[in-house]
């Protein structure tokens, strides 16, 4: 899951940390952008749309540094130029510009990515698709939503609720993200378990190609079998094989009610047989089960997201599971929840110490803010090293006790060092958040980390990137989840697209 | 009715369902009232109200011998008596009026009040209700029912002493621009604001900045053991016919409406544009 907007004014600007950009960089021969350039881009947009510290634009450097700075403040560019077209032509002039004088471009939606995807690694030009931001179309009798790529997530949430349809994704950072960002990096968020992922949810989409292409897929057919299914490709594609401009994507019927409930655990192992229960008494009205491990919890409170559980309910917990439910009918619903909650309460061996069900909509928010607030709370207890990860459902409590002891043998695990191993996450897709927050960042509790944790989680046959994607931050671990056989076939695809290495250099591929 | 000096307290809370503060309100076309197919929930003065009875038994121990919910409105209304239940109310008493009826007005509600009161055979010492509900913001029924019953009053409660022993009560009152201590003796109304007891030691600006969320005294979440336990808790079921009243309105809602659509801002390309565009909504300059 990605973060909360709020967040980023609040990620410490105090130590930025050294990237390594030891793990190679692709060999492509690529050019800075020169001022014949800037000129050439001012015939495409009007000077409003342009940043650039060369002439004849020369905006201060400054103004570019959130452009060229991701939101947790560990990676910088040095891009000199910014642009934010406002058309699909005018990306494709820019960017069949910059294929033929070889110059880098960089992608760039809402700029809340978690693994440096979205900020150049050297002086590319950043192609920010915020002035993109119209629906296209919208038809409330399919579902379907036709927008451009830079329309915040939010104001597509807000746009559609009056006409009783909801977005099939829902993240932390919904109010800066942009839906044109979430393809390209294949979001996942908290409505995944219901509507499932964008693989299935994008019906089309609108693409500039490498060399300035336009590529018009967007498609509003629910089935549409006539050969190789091209979208695919580019959803998770984080803006390496080409620019998505505009997305058609099936939005689902907003439930007419929702309720949610925070169940105290006395153990972890009890999470599983929770899960088995919730899905068989829910079925289908369950559209979140969320895992938060005590030191996570206990986090969050500290740093006052949502309101914290009364005393005496949070006694004796080792993990806490938020289960929502939405669905048509209210009382219906209930008297599933209540069932199962009952049965959950009177059972010999009980599975829960106890919980709490939210009695209003306001408690339902607070509720959940426990859940997504614990992010945000991670940023403000020190520097977190974040995994995310995909590993059996059972195994969640063994990695992080497994990472945490490994830290304690390498001395690591102290006050000025690493404060917090915790765990959170999507129980329902197989999906831990492992966070190290730690005093500092180091190279030390790096070593330490990397590739352990790679390694552990190849152990499990898991995923190294569940959902925050590659970026740069992660292509040397790309091997663990991803054979030679299916990373050579990416290379091929890759260099079939952009066969000068222009998109979004040094990301995904190692 | 007035207690005996070694009787234990009875406490009263009247609650109302609302339509939920976070609901956005929409207008009915015929503009005579709201669309209330939404979510509801316990106005949030009378759960602030329900959260300080329960505190009171908490500091008070024994000598508080029962706290009663009771409320006037739908069939759903239960809902609302089960959620204060779940908090810590003993029992409830439901005076039911059929969906299709008018909402009851202050004053209508206030006699249901006193005839409930007066029914009960163990006498109420002290009656906490919210200072006004979220939906028809009227803020009179405290008052009111205090008025028939010719009890004392303490209304916009921020603080609330009881001395179980003298039966009396010291009341901090919210009121404009400080705070205002009161001394009543028992039976007594109270009206609850949005602060209360265990927030004074707080700072002014957090309360501020909180005062949305973390109201009066923050009442609890309803643990699942006691939603369960409030199942089983007796809600005694009345009509106004019961009571002998009469809630029919006295007052006709002629028009409903919504407040104007705040139209969004715009962006200018350049100063000229700027200027165009003030002259354009009539701004001129000041003529020096």
């Amino acid at each position: 899951m990605l973060s909360r907007h709020l967040a980023r004014r609040i990620a410490s600007r105090s130590t930025p940390r050294v990237v390594r950009l030891s793990h190679s960089l692709p060999d492509f021969q690529l050019n800075s952008v020169n001022e014949q350039d800037v000129e050439h881009f001012s015939k495409i947009l009007p000077k409003t749309s342009i940043l650039s510290t060369l002439a004849p634009i020369s905006t201060e450097s400054s103004e570019l540094e959130p452009y060229n700075t991701d939101w947790m403040n560990k990676y910088h560019g040095k891009s000199n130029t910014v642009m934010r077209p406002r058309t699909t032509q005018e990306v494709s002039e820019i960017v069949k510009w910059c294929h033929e004088r070889r110059i880098g471009v960089v992608p760039q939606g809402g700029n809340t990515g978690l693994v440096g995807g979205g900020v150049p690694v050297r002086d590319e030009v950043v192609l920010n698709l915020g002035s993109m931001n119209k629906i296209r179309s919208f038809d409330p009798v399919s579902g379907i939503l036709v927008a451009d790529a830079g329309c915040i997530l939010e104001s597509l949430s807000e746009y559609l609720a009056p006409q009783n349809h909801i977005m099939p994704l829902d993240l932390g950072a919904k109010g800066s993200c942009h839906i044109g960002g979430n393809v390209a990096t294949n979001a996942g968020g908290l409505r995944l378990l219901r509507y499932g992922s964008l693989h299935g949810s994008v019906l089309g989409l609108e693409v500039v190609l490498p060399d300035g292409t336009i590529l018009d897929q967007l498609s509003v057919l629910r089935k549409d079998n006539t050969g190789y299914d091209l979208k695919q490709l580019f959803i998770g594609s984080e803006g390496t094989l080409g620019i998505i401009t505009g997305v058609s994507i099936l939005t689902a019927p907003a439930p007419n009610s929702s309720n949610n409930v925070i169940l105290a655990l006395p153990s972890f192992d009890n999470v599983k047989p929770l899960f088995k229960e919730a899905k068989r008494q829910l079925s289908e009205i369950m559209s979140a089960f969320e895992f938060i491990d005590r030191t996570a919890y206990d986090l969050a409170v500290k740093h006052g997201q949502g309101r914290a559980l009364n005393e005496g309910d949070v006694e004796g917990a080792e993990c806490f599971v938020l289960v929502e439910t939405s669905g048509g009918n209210r009382e219906h619903d209930e008297a599933k929840l209540n069932g199962l909650l009952e049965s959950l309460l009177e059972a010999d061996q009980p599975l829960i110490n106890t919980g709490v069900l939210s009695q209003s909509p306001a408690q339902f928010s607070q509720l959940w803010a426990i859940r997504e607030g614990i992010t945000e709370a991670v940023s403000k207890e020190g520097k977190a090293y974040k995994y995310d990860i995909s590993i059996p459902l059972g195994s969640f409590k063994e990695v992080v006790d497994t990472t945490r002891e490994h830290l304690r043998s390498k001395g690591v695990l102290h006050d000025g060092a690493v404060k917090h191993v915790i765990g959170y996450g999507h129980v329902g897709d197989g999906n831990l958040h492992l966070n190290i927050v730690a005093e500092a960042y180091t190279q030390e509790i790096e070593d330490a980390l990397e590739p352990f944790v790679y390694e552990l989680v190849a152990k499990y046959k898991g995923s190294v990137s569940a959902e925050h994607g590659i970026g740069l931050m992660k292509t040397h671990a790309l091997h663990y989840s991803k054979n030679a056989t299916s990373i050579d076939l990416m290379r091929r695809i890759k260099s079939l697209f952009d066969p000068h290495g222009i998109m979004n250099p040094g990301k995904v591929l190692p | 009715m007035r207690p005996t000096a070694s009787r234990l307290l009875n406490i009263l809370v009247p609650v109302k369902r609302t339509i939920d503060y976070a609901v956005k309100i929409r207008v009915n076309p015929d503009q005579k009232g709201v669309d209330l197919n939404v979510k509801h929930s316990m106005n949030p003065f009378d759960e602030i109200a329900v959260e300080e009875a329960v505190r009171l038994r908490e500091k008070l121990k024994d000598a508080v011998k029962s706290i009663k919910v009771v409320t006037v409105g739908p069939p759903k209304a239960a809902e609302t008596l089960r959620t204060a239940l779940a908090m810590g109310a003993d029992s409830g008493i439901h005076v039911e009026i059929p969906d299709s009826a008018p909402a009851p007005e202050p004053l209508g509600v206030a006699k249901a009040l006193r005839a409930v009161i007066e029914k009960e055979s163990g006498g109420v010492d002290l009656v906490i209700l919210g200072k006004q509900a979220i939906d028809d913001d009227q803020g009179q029924t405290g008052q009111m029912l205090a008025g028939l019953l010719d009890w004392p009053q303490a209304t916009f409660a921020s603080k609330v002493v009881v001395d179980a022993g003298k039966k009396e009560a010291n009341v901090t009152r919210e009121i404009d621009g400080g705070l205002q201590e009161v001394k009543a003796k028992l039976p007594l109304i109270i009206t609850t604001d949005l602060r209360c007891v265990s927030l004074r030691s707080l700072s002014v600006q957090w309360l501020i900045l909180n005062s949305l969320h973390h109201s009066l005294n923050e009442p609890r979440y309803a643990s699942l053991p006691n939603i369960m336990k409030a199942k089983k808790k007796p809600i005694q079921k009345l009509t106004p016919a019961d009571l002998g009243i009469d809630l029919t309105p006295r007052i006709e809602t002629i028009k409903v409406s919504e407040p104007a659509k705040r139209v969004g801002g715009g962006k200018v390309e350049s100063v000229d544009e700027l200027i165009a565009k003030l002259k354009e909504a009539g701004i001129t300059a000041v003529k020096a």
